[in-house]
């Protein structure tokens, strides 16, 4: 046996496949889409309003001088229930929130409103998922920070928490 | 109930997947145009659905699925390029959306990966065979 250590290589070999399976345990799991829209543009767009006696929410309405956030939301999904608390607060703290219903009826929205509150400027009707697509959002709740520009300058996927409000304060406030 | 809120949520996962809203014309109806309707087709088994992972937008039923379609089909009506689509798509959900790695980054890796293991076993094999003579 002149080179010995060719023996080896197997089990170096085994070794990196068993790091890679511990690796893949540990490291905790991602499933979610992350928007390749971050760093661009809004793109255009101009929904109707969503519910009687509420506004309609195009690209332009977003781009006039003002951050604020973009909501992300469906009357039919949960977590969008557990987080109108924290859109109140955020509204509260003098945060302007635009928000786009997914897959809405009118008569939902009203009804959601009417249970959850209304922290919203303007919100708009995505009953096709059009305008979902093309801002590479995966699903609902989600929220964005646009900048006065028409800047996406954050994506938060998930429900808000409490826990992530001052974040979220914080973002839109530096991006003024 | 505080405690009990994160077993709901999970219980309730399939929501993500409801709501009620019309389906796009052209998500599941095929181009008049049989040319173009295979083009766009072969670029909806090679996009990845956004709501159920594991599919490509021809086979799911998601509605983020039809939605997808009704863009693709849209775009190849109106003369864009699979390629220039499947960019497109990146260019919003990134190299995730497509079955297709690109030949660059980790993707290169992949595609190169079997030549590298193949050189690696002949080096290997080359220091076998000189042993026995």
């Amino acid at each position: 046996m002149n080179r010995p250590w060719l023996l080896w290589i197997p089990l170096a070999v085994v070794a990196f496949i068993g790091g890679l399976a511990i690796y893949g345990l540990v490291v905790p799991k991602d499933d979610q889409v992350y928007s390749a829209m971050v760093g661009k543009k809004l793109p255009e767009f101009a929904l109707p309003a969503a519910t009687a006696g509420v506004q309609p929410l195009s690209n332009t309405d977003m781009a006039d001088g003002k951050p604020r956030l973009l909501n992300i939301f469906a009357s039919w999904c949960l977590p969008c229930k557990a987080e109108a608390p924290h859109l109140e607060t955020l509204k509260a703290a003098g945060v302007e929130i635009d928000a786009i219903a997914i897959r809405d009826k009118p008569e939902d929205v009203a009804a959601f409103l009417a249970e959850f509150g209304n922290p919203f400027r303007r919100i708009g009707s995505d009953s096709e998922m059009a305008v979902q697509l093309k801002l590479g959002s995966s699903g609902v709740p989600e929220t964005y920070v646009i900048g006065g520009d028409g800047m996406i300058l954050f994506q938060h996927i998930g429900d808000i928490r409490a826990e992530h409000v001052p974040m979220l304060i914080e973002k839109v406030n530096s991006a003024k | 109930m505080k405690a009990f809120a994160p077993i709901l949520l999970m219980l309730v996962a399939p929501a993500f997947a409801q709501g009620s809203g019309p389906t796009p014309a052209l998500a599941n109806r095929q181009l008049p145009d049989p040319a173009k309707e295979a083009e766009a087709m072969r670029l909806m088994h090679s996009l990845r659905c956004i709501q159920c992972q594991g599919q490509s937008i021809a086979d799911s039923d998601a509605p983020m699925a039809g939605t997808m379609r009704a863009e693709v089909r849209q775009q190849i009506a109106g003369g864009q390029k699979p390629d220039a689509i499947r960019d497109w798509m990146i260019g919003r959900y990134g190299e995730w959306v497509s079955f297709e790695p690109d030949m660059k980054g980790a993707g290169l890796l992949l595609w190169i990966a079997p030549l590298l293991i193949f050189l690696a076993a002949i080096w290997v094999a080359r220091g076998l065979f000189r042993r026995r003579t």
